[in-house]
């Protein structure tokens, strides 16, 4: 099936609104108490959450990670919500008390991330069990980077998804790097993907560096989980361009290697596309770019500008003894 | 005297253990090559002098960590593993919980399992509950575990040396707060035993128990209330289990009053364990009510104003002192 303009420029324009609001978010790294603790990003990566979610109905459910800017932003989260969360303001999206590590966006059925790395997979078993129980026409992905196919959750969640064919797809972000470590050095088997053979189910390998092929293998999938035949797990082979969070200075990442990835970044690769087809002129790329250009400007003001919580908003939100 | 951080006394502790049997080995996520390329972490420089054979970077899986570490240990090694962070000590939790603590018990007497499990724990760095909990509890409320906290780098040296050539389990209890901050180390060889309190200064007031970082905010709460003429004993416990019954009865005997601190969160906390036993052996030697002093029972937010507000300090450290004197 052909992918449609609409889609291809509903993905740009997702990537290109993710990379300019993390590139924002590192120039307020740099400015000492802008922004609380970790700041984890996606650069070089867009290409996974942009093709995924735009592969999704408004109704199917994702459940990210510590990577989530893009997923989130890709599912239509607002900006705004986004990063005055980051900066723990009262206007965020969960009040301050998640930053960047746990956001969490229900509107946009991105009901919660864990950054316990493998955290999700489980979970997005019991969402898409959830779906399946209440005969829903919607699925569940699950992002989660090729470090978290070692932990135990992994195999416990694929398994029993498998065995109750439930619609979820599990979508690996292998970015060739868990912490500092290496894919070779935490991992034996030579794709992620192989191991959906392990559980009798599908699995697919991808560029993870073409939205359009990550689009494609999502919709497959898709298919296969509404249709009954059960969850598939897909690897999208991409790169982490910086380091695991901002504070790394990917001493042990060579640098020929990041250079040569950084010439494949999925952005270029897509606009290129849709230029070459004539879907897009020059011109309208510019007023795109000036557009999310002024939508990350506004969402930063709009986070400097709001309240801190108020102390007793800290007692909220949970049951206090 | 050397001054080192708390992440340098540990690196020693463990580079010195290390050189001084070969049957002690580290593994843990990135505890070789790190994303951290900083001389002032816990295991910086060890992989280059101990080579990848005992220097084990593991993949992304705390039980597998774990439970090397268990197998390892009765195979007759003694494994030093790091958990990054103390919420993920959850899926390391069976392994430690329900086997590391049993097993010896299970034998008979016969297997040994002298392991120890070096934890990165402590809120202040703004990333939230999922990184930030402290659960010196729950590992406390577990027979067959030990649990040691140290509060400054000299501790940390000489009570990981001791854990690591003790025949039980160790959980050993890092704030990563306190890694960067320099504190006199001694040159020499030393070893600090698990179980003893220490006297972290003298007063015959009120005794403020803690341990870890809130150490810090005990000493900066005791010069205040030494300008206002109260002089607060200040018993740092070094290590939750074995617990030092004897040095907190004896400080409290004196001065008749108790605060307890800490960061954790207030319900079950260990804060009620040493009231407990206060309570029991020197009830009547109180002159008041005692306090605790801890972390409200929320998980972390992020937010910097209610991270702030969810970490003890020394306000509200002075003010239940005041209460009860
Ligand atoms: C259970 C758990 N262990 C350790 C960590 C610390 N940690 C955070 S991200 C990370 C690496 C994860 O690698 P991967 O799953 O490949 O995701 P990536 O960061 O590459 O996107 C680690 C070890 C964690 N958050 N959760």
């Amino acid at each position: 099936m052909q992918v449609s303009k609409e889609k291809k420029l509903e993905m740009l324009r997702s990537m290109l609104l993710s990379r300019r609001f993390e590139e924002s978010l590192v120039e307020l790294c740099k400015i000492q108490g802008k922004i609380p603790g970790m700041m984890i990003l996606c650069t070089g990566q867009e290409a996974v959450g942009s093709g995924v979610c735009s592969a999704l109905n408004p109704e199917d459910v994702i459940i990210s990670n510590h990577r989530s800017h893009n997923h989130l932003l890709a599912k239509g989260a607002d900006p705004k919500a986004l990063m005055a969360e980051i900066y723990g303001k009262k206007t965020g999206c969960n009040k301050g008390k998640s930053g960047t590590l746990h956001l969490a966006v229900p509107e946009i059925n991105a009901p919660c991330t864990s950054t316990v790395v493998g955290g999700g997979l489980p979970i997005s078993v019991g969402v898409a069990f959830a779906q399946k129980y209440k005969n829903e026409k919607s699925v569940t992905v699950c992002l989660f980077g090729d470090g978290a196919a070692d932990e135990g959750s992994f195999h416990e969640a694929l398994n029993l998804a498998s065995l109750w064919d439930l619609p979820v797809i599990f979508v690996c972000e292998n970015n060739l790097y868990a912490g500092a470590q290496r894919y070779e050095e935490h991992t034996k088997v030579k794709n992620i993907a192989d191991r959906a053979v392990g559980y009798a189910i599908a699995g697919e390998i991808v560029d993870g560096n073409d939205a359009v092929a990550v689009f494609e293998a999502t919709r497959r999938a898709r298919e296969r989980a509404v249709s009954g035949q059960g969850p598939t797990l897909i690897e999208c082979k991409t790169y982490r361009c910086r380091g695991h969070g901002e504070a790394d200075p990917q001493h042990y990442q060579p640098k020929d290697e990041i250079a040569e990835w950084t010439e494949k970044c999925p952005i270029p690769r897509l606009r290129g596309e849709l230029l070459s087809e004539g879907w897009i002129t020059d011109k309208e790329l510019q007023e795109l770019e000036k557009e999310i250009e002024k939508m990350v400007a506004d969402a930063v003001r709009f986070a400097e500008e709001s309240p801190w919580p108020d102390l007793e908003e800290a007692l909220e939100d949970v049951y206090v003894s | 005297m050397q001054q080192l951080g708390m992440g340098q006394a540990v690196n020693q502790a463990l580079r010195e253990e290390m050189a001084r049997n070969p049957d002690v080995f580290i593994a843990g996520e990135g505890v070789g090559v790190s994303i951290h390329d900083n001389p002032m972490l816990p295991t910086a420089g060890l992989l280059r002098e101990f080579g990848p054979g005992r220097v084990k970077d593991t993949p992304v899986s705390e039980a597998a960590i774990a439970g090397l570490a268990v197998g390892a240990a009765v195979a007759g090694l003694r494994p030093v593993v790091e958990i990054m962070f103390n919420p993920f000590f959850t899926l390391a939790s069976d392994m430690i919980v329900n086997h590391a603590a049993k097993l010896r018990y299970l034998s008979g007497g016969k297997s040994t399992f002298p392991l120890v499990v070096r934890i990165k724990s402590g809120a202040g760095f703004g990333a939230g509950c999922q990184h930030s909990h402290n659960l010196e509890a729950w590992v406390a409320h577990c027979p067959g575990l030990k649990v040691v906290m140290p509060s400054t780098p000299a501790d940390a040296k000489g009570l990981l040396k001791s854990a690591i050539r003790d025949d039980d389990p160790v959980i050993f209890i890092e704030d990563m707060m306190l890694y960067f901050a320099p504190g006199p180390v001694p040159d020499e060889e030393y070893l600090i035993p698990m179980g003893k309190a220490d006297i972290k200064r003298k007063g015959q007031d009120a005794t403020i128990v803690t341990w870890s970082k809130m150490l810090g905010v005990a000493m900066k709460a005791a010069d205040r209330l030494a300008e206002e003429g109260v002089q607060v004993e200040v018993v740092d416990l070094r290590t939750l289990v074995p617990l030092d019954k004897e040095t907190v009865l004896s400080s409290v005997r004196k001065t008749g009053r108790l605060v307890v601190l800490h960061e954790a969160t207030r319900t079950g906390g260990f804060a009620g364990e040493i009231c407990a036993v206060v309570t029991e052996e020197a009830f009547s030697s109180l002159k008041a009510p005692f306090r605790r002093v801890t972390g409200p029972d929320i998980p972390v937010p992020v937010s910097p104003p209610l991270e702030r507000f969810y970490i003890p300090d020394e306000e509200k450290l002075i003010e239940a002192v005041r209460e009860i004197l």
